[in-house]
């Protein structure tokens, strides 16, 4: 069966489709692991070497792989309810009833969802107490650390923006209670807890408003700054191992 | 004549008059234009975010007959949100939206007191804080009476904490 599917596997490689994606050989010498590597989108946010050392496992060692795959796994559930959730009043409340009790595993996906966001909120903090306490904002890592606050931001503004969207009293008081703490803010504070809400109070503009921000606007802002981050750990070398004395090795 | 010929034979670097050359003077006023244009694109779209018609509770409404009030007593009107107080004074008006961060408090009678359920603050019927986070006393609203005699609430003007509508 292994070889069957091994001489499967090759005789694809060799198919024209194939070559069409992937534009190389197989992956037998260095430089074609390296084009390999080059020549994908996904993959080439990661660092073409990686040393062994540097894989290691300690006990903080994947808090930002965790708060991706985090993010990853909210962003597909976020769609799957989004198949079944109106942003109005007060249908929004009964459609999140409906995901717990009517739709086919919608419980699953919506216990999914608000499980996941806390956990991400939680991975976040963790990871950047790791990286603070390591001193990983220090030179050349002084924008990638600012990214990174900008990303937990982000995630708060997520987390907030998704707490409206069941419509029930917990959703309406705790954003009640959130704007005025806006509001508190010098000068701007009135503005821009009207703005947020589309009005006075916590009503149909402040749900749709809600939505749109959690649903759009900061999950795009999210996935520029993860890439902008990836893109930083693998240019200043994130990922490369330190030497034992502490400092980086070439 | 002689200054353009020159001006044109050294690239468009700036003149020995400093004076400001072709290239300069346009790339100002093309990063000005563009510039205006993003701060004009910003203020409509400021103005497009904030809703111009709000479908919200109105802010002044009618509240009865005032014999619906027994003396010495404190009726919450839910729709309002909104407690109307009568003493031998006088009648009230009290928010009933916490000075805090704006939870609905609740009138507890046995307590001779208005509680917020979210962080504690307690407040005497007449809006006087007793303790809590709260920062300040419940607004007072003004009253009126209309012509076929209902007490009618102004949500929008506030009256001093003393002044008490007499019928």
């Amino acid at each position: 069966m292994a070889t069957t599917f091994h001489d499967a596997l090759s005789r694809l490689r060799k198919t024209r489709v194939w070559k069409s994606i992937f534009r190389r050989g197989p992956a037998l010498t260095n430089r074609t692991r390296s084009l390999a590597v080059f020549g994908n989108l996904f993959l080439h946010f990661l660092p073409v070497k990686v040393r062994e050392k540097s894989l290691r496992v300690r006990a903080t060692y994947y808090l930002g792989s965790i708060s991706f795959l985090l993010f990853v796994i909210l962003s597909i559930t976020g769609v799957l309810l989004m198949f079944y959730y109106h942003p109005a009043v007060p249908q929004a409340y009964r459609d999140m009833k409906d995901l717990r009790f009517v739709v086919s595993n919608g419980v699953f996906l919506r216990n999914l969802h608000r499980l996941a966001a806390q956990l991400m909120v939680l991975a976040v903090f963790m990871h950047l107490f790791h990286v603070f306490y390591r001193g990983g904002y220090k030179p050349p890592h002084e924008f990638n650390w600012v990214v990174g606050v900008i990303l937990l931001l982000v995630t708060l503004f997520l987390s907030y923006t998704g707490y409206l969207l069941p419509w029930d009293q917990l959703a309406f008081w705790a954003i009640t209670v959130g704007t005025n703490i806006i509001s508190a803010m010098p000068v701007l504070g009135k503005y821009v807890r009207f703005q947020l809400l589309g009005g006075n109070l916590v009503g149909e503009n402040a749900l749709l408003r809600f939505y749109v921000l959690h649903c759009v606007v900061l999950p795009l802002a999210a996935v520029l700054f993860i890439a902008v981050h990836f893109w930083r750990v693998q240019k200043d070398g994130g990922l490369t191992a330190k030497g034992e004395d502490g400092r980086k090795e070439d | 004549m002689a200054d353009s010929d020159k001006q044109g034979a050294n690239g468009g670097a700036p003149d020995a008059q400093g004076d400001v050359n072709r290239r300069d003077f346009l790339n100002e006023i093309t990063f000005a234009a563009l510039g205006m244009a993003a701060m004009g694109s910003a203020v409509v779209t400021y103005r497009y975010l904030s809703p111009n018609v709000l479908f919200e509770p109105p802010t002044k409404f009618r509240a009865g007959s005032p014999d619906l009030y027994p003396m010495n007593t404190v009726t919450y009107l839910p729709e309002q949100q909104v407690y109307i107080v009568r003493t031998p004074d006088g009648f009230y008006a009290v928010s009933a939206v916490c000075t805090h961060l704006g939870c609905i408090t609740q009138w507890k009678p046995e307590a001779d007191q208005i509680a917020c359920p979210c962080h504690g603050s307690k407040f005497k019927p007449n809006g006087v804080k007793i303790e809590g986070p709260a920062p300040a006393p419940l607004p007072h609203f003004l009253i009126t009476l209309t012509l076929d005699g209902e007490l009618q609430v102004d949500k929008l003007e506030t009256v001093k904490i003393n002044q008490a509508f007499k019928v």
